[in-house]
């Protein structure tokens, strides 16, 4: 941040491939790491499972992301992937495969498989009929999950044993909690590299303009196909930890109104970047927990009766709100208060204001 | 099979109206109005108010409801569609997903999310009518026949007489083009919303009193859209083919097939579109492209 006149000079290939690069992220990061390995320690279950929840979303909001953020391709049908990997996994449970390593793979497989017939009409279609085929997609997942429900599960749903892996069973908040988090680090490590990657500089390059795209050499069929194989079966295999984080599986988990979740969670993080799908993840999250205990605390009585439109339409206002007045999402607001911090008593960075 | 047809024709009618709603939007803003579900429930509620305000008055209390939803249209488009364009189309629907959202919250707030029958407020029965050929329907059903019906030939009758209608297909066309000739935009497409906020409020009043009104009325919008992309999303003479179409298979796949299949199978009836003719019966081909 010290070097206002000429911008920041990387001298060494290392330094440019390096994820953390100032001193002050790498402690930030470190001070964040082990925060989070020492949470179980002092926060309560509930406190525990709310990160869970949150670190559960990032997962499908980082796919979503790298779908629509990176690739620019519109999906109304991301809760359609969910159901696609939960039901997977609740029918290979009900037949008795039930350890991750069949199921797991299995799902995945029919992520990748889903992903690829849902990203062929987007060769054709783009924008608003996209989106429209992503919606009916949604529902006919629905309806075959729906259909496999009534048929086995006695209408309520599927019940789903915590996965074991040779003598260890998965089971309780703490270990959830890890588990969670761990893989939320890591597919987020994953999509850091991957927008930095052929693949993503491709994707980003289709999103902005595809017949530029394509005339610099980008096969663009297949890097629209690869971006919703991509971001599907990762949201099968959410899907499919889904299933065994809360043991149970239904359809009315999946709604449309979690679909619009997902993109909420991207708009308010902002669309296109790593670390706004992890915040708008965590936002979207606790916002609902958060306005509990805000009705709560204004008036125990009515809360029965408003804590559920007050939610719901809390939640459609700040997405409104950030739509309208900040499309660039929790992360330009950040930014925008870094840079203000960073530059002071100056107004704007000198050039080239990279991330 | 008289049932079946009188039932289609009916279904049909539910779904022409919130199509004409859809279609009249997407030619004004260029965006989906995926909230036109919501402002169905929205014209139900309305009426239940009005009703309750004036009972036994449905002289009042229909129109006053109808003018409600029509001014609800303009309040909408001022307030969030002006502001977005220039945005992305994206955001645009979404814009739309979440004023659905407000809406279904501010209903819930207001209303509570008890079922709800505006009818008994009016002082209205809703007795049975046996057809010709052994089909019974609801006076109301009759009652929603007859409000499509009026309702497109009202708006073919202003699109292709009155000069404001053949300002509005201009506006439709080709915004910029209709702007350099001194057609004021913005007062026509805020007249496009109100017009689709009514036709969505009076589906909304005639579907509420004859089944029952709910909060969640608003995913009958949802299947209704694919009665605007088959028909052709800029296309209002598709949206009347098209909802028989929907509304046809609709009612044979619950007839012959199997009832979960009645959520499910105007989506069917999308994604074959998508698949075969993505502009829909008689939309404009251009709009669409290759990669």
């Amino acid at each position: 941040m010290a070097a206002l006149g000429g911008g920041y000079f990387k001298t060494s290939y290392e330094a440019d491939l390096a994820l953390v690069d100032t001193r002050l992220r790498r402690v930030a990061l470190g001070a964040l790491v082990v925060a989070l390995l020492v949470l179980p320690r002092f926060a309560s279950g509930f406190v525990l499972d709310l990160v869970s929840q949150a670190a559960f979303a990032a997962i499908g909001a980082l796919a979503l992301n790298v779908l629509t953020g990176l690739a620019g391709q519109i999906s109304l049908g991301h809760a359609g992937f969910l159901a696609a990997g939960a039901f997977t996994t609740a029918a290979l449970v009900e037949r008795g495969l039930v350890s991750p390593l069949v199921t797991l793979p299995a799902t995945a497989l029919v992520g990748g498989v889903l992903g690829l017939v849902v990203g062929m009409p987007s060769l054709r279609l783009k924008g608003l009929y996209l989106a429209l085929g992503t919606l009916a997609m949604h529902h006919v997942v629905l309806y075959a999950a729906g259909e496999m429900q009534a048929r086995a599960g006695g209408n309520t749903g599927f019940t789903i044993p915590p996965p074991r892996l040779g003598g260890l069973v998965f089971r309780g908040t703490v270990a959830w909690y890890y588990a969670l988090v761990v893989l939320a680090a890591l597919v987020l490590l994953l999509v850091v590299n991957l927008q930095r990657s052929r693949a993503g500089r491709a994707w980003m390059a289709i999103r902005d303009r595809d017949v530029a795209a394509a005339s610099v050499g980008i096969d663009v069929a297949r890097y629209k196909l690869s971006a919703f194989v991509w971001s599907s079966v990762v949201t099968a295999l959410a899907g499919a930890l889904f299933a065994y984080h809360r043991g149970f599986v239904s359809v009315e988990a999946f709604g449309f109104f979690v679909a619009v979740e997902y993109i909420a969670m991207i708009i308010i993080g902002g669309l296109g970047s790593a670390l706004g799908a992890v915040l708008g993840a965590a936002f979207v999250t606790l916002l609902p927990y958060v306005i509990d205990a805000l009705v709560a605390g204004v008036s125990p009585d009515a809360a029965q009766y408003y804590v559920f439109p007050a939610k719901f339409g809390a939640f459609g206002l700040l997405m409104a709100l950030f739509l309208l007045f900040e499309p660039l999402g929790l992360v330009g607001i950040w930014r925008r208060v870094r840079n203000w911090f960073a530059l002071w008593p100056f107004r704007h960075r000198p050039l080239r204001a990279s991330s | 099979m008289a049932q079946a047809l009188a039932t289609t024709l009916v279904v049909a009618s539910l779904y022409a109206l919130l199509g004409a709603g859809y279609v009249l939007v997407y030619r004004a803003s260029r965006v989906l109005n995926l909230a036109q579900g919501d402002l169905l429930t929205l014209g139900g509620y309305f009426l239940f108010a009005t009703a309750a305000t004036f009972p036994g008055a449905p002289v009042l209390a229909l129109p006053l409801a109808a003018a409600l939803s029509a001014l609800t249209g303009v309040l909408v488009y001022v307030a969030l569609m002006r502001p977005m364009a220039g945005h992305p189309v994206f955001a645009a629907v979404l814009v739309t997903v979440t004023l659905g959202i407000l809406l279904r919250a501010a209903i819930v707030l207001v209303f509570t999310d008890r079922t709800r029958h505006p009818l008994q407020n009016l002082g209205l029965s809703n007795p049975p009518r046996p057809l010709a050929g052994g089909a019974v329907v609801s006076t109301f059903d009759l009652v929603m026949v007859g409000a499509a019906v009026a309702f497109f030939a009202a708006l073919f009758v202003f699109l292709k007489v009155s000069p404001l209608g053949i300002r509005m297909r201009a506006a439709g066309e080709r915004a910029l083009l209709a702007s350099q000739r001194g057609i004021n935009f913005h007062g026509v497409f805020a007249l496009s919303w109100a017009l689709s906020a009514f036709a969505g409020g009076l589906a909304g009043m005639i579907y509420s009193s004859n089944v029952r009104l709910e909060p969640s009325l608003g995913i009958l919008g949802l299947r209704a859209f694919a009665v605007a992309l088959v028909g052709g999303l800029d296309s209002l003479g598709g949206v009347v083919p098209a909802a028989l179409l929907v509304a046809a298979v609709e009612v044979a796949s619950v007839r012959w097939g199997n009832p979960l299949l009645s959520d499910v199978s105007p989506f069917l009836c999308l994604l074959v579109m998508l698949l075969v003719r993505p502009w829909g019966l008689f939309g404009t081909k251009e709009e669409l492209e290759r990669v």
